[in-house]
């Protein structure tokens, strides 16, 4: 089918509605149809979020799934409550995101004796991902039902012996697991059993549970691998009156009304996106009634609505959210139809603007179409177009990006601009669970990005510009600062990543308490900025020979020769240990061709070839590999 | 028999218990369908809340044991509900 006619056929879907648009599915389906029927799938799930519909949908995927590209995951959930009827949900959101997600359920309030016998069915499961999600009046019913009993000591001493109940379920479990632990947080009661008493006492009901929250909080930022789901904000966000359906409790041991389910299944899910790389590194935005309200080129700079007041305070609000994400290393672009000069005068002059030209990292204003202006983006940006997110009011605009870029996540805009800022704030492929210090610079390591490509084409000859740059490399050994920072290297870089072998936080720390395997960071400062810390290498010694295990490099400073400078470095590391020769393997995904001549053009040769990759081999005594003379390299000692 | 609220009832049950329309009629209950377990059976009470925007006493849910009686139940409850 041509991409033509894709088009036309998603646009006239558009007006079908949810049973219609189940039947096209099926007809789709009888026909082989695969990929046109996970689409109107996707539709039809933006479109209705109920069980039934959830149920149909995970029937649908679970035939097509052969036919799809998909990531299969696995978690498993420990609960207190039935969660049987939220986990179709889940599923079908999952599917939508592109993860195929298989989910075990342990026995009801048997979170214990799961966590505790080795042997149980959910490490004999093998999650990737396990959530606890027990509720108050299971884990403190003292304090959920019987706080009137109470004298102030007696509280005290319930809630350390809730966090101690919690302390040793999660050491328990990381004893015996690897896998993420996700824990949901205590919520208060509706009403406090002493009314407003409540508020006004030092060691009140509400201030109770708050207390175990923020220990909660402590205990897992202590461990790896380990996070908070703010359950009670969760309840709260939706309304703690209309949370629960006693009936259901009481009957079913469901806690939630049905109205809800969906709402704990995309909080599991904002977690699912980060832990899975379904993510946006950067999203695209349009300009006209979406980051201000009208049409710069008709209605002109006073004409647009934009500020503090009503309504220009809705698209105010939006550049608000938008700058939320940028402070939290995502990138913000343009891509608008519009006349240049007419959209800079507003991004640089207009007085409510909150986002500023600096902001963006790259523009795509013309009169192109988005699809193509996309690809162009993610092109200069160095990025996939399945790291691009889209904003634009336009619907016909967003079914073209869908049609013609599958890849792109469009995020769905509400028809009224107040709630704009809302959908940018509660789209998951935002979420991330770490923040590193490189990702809360990530918008200035751009900008100078952008000066160094204006730098090159000034200087005479490529050593020049070399030279210019005043490159400094800092390589460390790991510390528990850049563990997080190593981890996310090796499990994201695509281009410049020999081996591709992905690593969480805690097969890192593992592997390099084992003897003979190192792993190094590299950090890389120019006139223009400091990159931050850009590369990681771990190596691993055998006898006489050190082989490369992982060797990753940030695009950002690719073809720069902070390469060598590295390659250099470990050559003299492995000589020290009295190693005679250096291996790497190369090992071809479809992303990492940037680093496929790397080690024939240090002078390797190759050893073996296999149908993964290369071995590639490099005698140490004989061949040198020197460091170029324009970076300067400092090696520290690690704090280990 | 066949009003649109008995059609929109037989719609949910066709998603939830993964059976084709056809294989549903009023006398269909937990007995008639193998997929009609209990955990299907919540999650078809829930469809059915989610979809008529109601939320069903337990003596109601105790009620609901086939097509035709959750018909009655649902029509009950919007007749006299809120």
């Amino acid at each position: 089918m041509s991409s033509g006619t894709s088009a036309m056929a998603l646009s006239q879907s558009g007006r079908l509605n949810v049973a219609e648009l189940r039947q096209e599915i099926d007809r789709l389906m009888e026909r082989g149809e695969a990929t046109r029927a996970s689409h109107l799938l996707s539709e039809l799930w933006t479109k209705d979020n109920t069980v039934s519909t959830a149920t149909f949908i995970v029937s649908r995927y679970e035939q097509l799934r052969p036919k799809l590209n998909l990531l299969p995951y696995r978690m498993a959930i420990l609960r207190s409550f039935t969660v049987e009827p939220i986990v179709p949900l889940l599923r079908a959101g999952s599917f939508h995101a592109g993860i195929d997600l298989t989910v075990h359920m342990s026995d009801f309030n048997a979170h214990v004796q799961e966590i505790l016998d080795p042997k149980s069915s959910l490490y004999g499961f093998a999650p990737d991902v396990v959530f606890l999600a027990v509720q108050t009046r299971d884990v403190a019913p003292e304090l959920w039902r019987d706080y009137a009993d109470l004298n102030s000591e007696q509280v005290q001493s319930a809630a350390t012996r809730v966090v101690g109940d919690f302390r040793s379920w999660v050491s328990n479990f990381r004893a015996r697991s690897k896998a993420h632990l996700i824990i949901h947080n205590l919520e208060q009661p509706s009403v406090p059993s002493c009314g407003i008493l409540d508020g006004q006492v030092a060691n009140g009901q509400a201030v109770a549970i708050q207390q175990i929250n923020r220990r909660l909080q402590a205990l897992a930022a202590e461990r790896t691998g380990v996070y908070i789901l703010d359950y009670d904000s969760l309840v709260a966000r939706h309304g703690r009156a209309h949370w629960h359906d006693e009936r259901k409790w009481l009957t079913v041991r469901l806690p939630m009304a049905a109205e809800n389910l969906n709402h704990v299944a995309k909080e599991w899910l904002k977690f699912l996106h980060p832990l899975t790389g379904k993510v946006a590194k950067t999203v695209v935005v349009d300009l006209d009634n979406t980051l201000w309200g009208g049409v710069i080129g008709e209605d002109g700079m006073a004409g647009i609505e934009l500020g503090t007041e009503y309504p220009g305070v809705y698209f105010h609000n939006l550049q608000r959210a938008l700058l939320d994400l940028h402070q939290r290393g995502i990138l913000l672009a343009i891509c608008s139809k519009n006349n240049l000069d007419d959209a800079l005068e507003a991004l640089k002059n207009h007085a409510g603007m909150l986002l500023k030209p600096s902001h963006f990292a790259a523009m795509r204003i013309n009169w192109t179409d988005k699809a193509e202006n996309l690809r162009a983006i993610a092109e200069e940006l160095n990025i996939g177009v399945e790291s691009l997110a889209f904003l634009d009011d336009d619907p016909t605009e967003c079914q073209q990006v869908r049609s013609q870029v599958p890849e792109v996540f469009v995020i769905d805009l509400p028809s009224d601009p107040r709630g704009f800022a809302q959908a940018v704030r509660e789209s998951p492929v935002f979420e991330r669970l770490v923040l590193s210090e490189e990702d809360q610079r990530r918008g200035a390591i751009y900008q100078a990005h952008r000066d160094r490509q204006e730098l090159a084409q000034t200087v005479a000859s490529r050593d020049d510009f070399y030279r210019s740059l005043q490159q400094e490399a800092e390589i460390a050994p790991l510390t528990k600062a850049s563990l997080t920072r190593i981890a996310q290297l090796t499990s994201k870089t695509n281009q410049f990543n020999l081996t591709s072998r992905r690593y969480t936080e805690q097969q890192i720390s593992e592997m390099v308490s084992s003897p003979g395997c190192d792993c190094f960071s590299i950090r890389v400062r120019d006139r223009f900025g400091d990159n931050g810390l850009v590369g990681v290498a771990i190596t691993r010694f055998e006898g006489q020979r050190c082989e490369i295990d992982t060797l990753v490099l940030s695009c950002r400073v690719i073809g720069r020769t902070v390469e060598t400078a590295f390659l250099s470095f470990i050559a003299d590391h492995a000589r020290k240990l009295g190693a005679r020769r250096l291996r790497g393997w190369f090992l071809p995904t479809t992303k990492n061709a940037p680093a496929r001549d790397f080690y024939a053009s240090h002078s390797f040769t190759p050893l073996e070839q296999n149908g993964k990759g290369i071995l590639w081999e490099l005698n140490l005594s004989q061949v040198p590999v020197s460091c170029p003379e324009w970076v300067k390299v400092t090696v520290r000692n690690g704090d280990r | 028999m066949t009003s649109p609220l008995f059609e929109r009832v037989r719609g949910i049950a066709e998603n939830v218990l993964k059976l084709p329309g056809s294989q549903i009629t009023a006398q269909s209950s937990p007995e008639t369908i193998a997929s009609w377990d209990s955990v299907q059976h919540l999650n078809l009470i829930l469809a059915l809340e989610q979809e008529f925007g109601c939320q069903f006493e337990p003596e109601e849910i105790d009620q609901m044991n086939s097509i035709d009686r959750i018909h009655s139940v649902v029509q009950n409850k919007l007749n006299h509900g809120s």
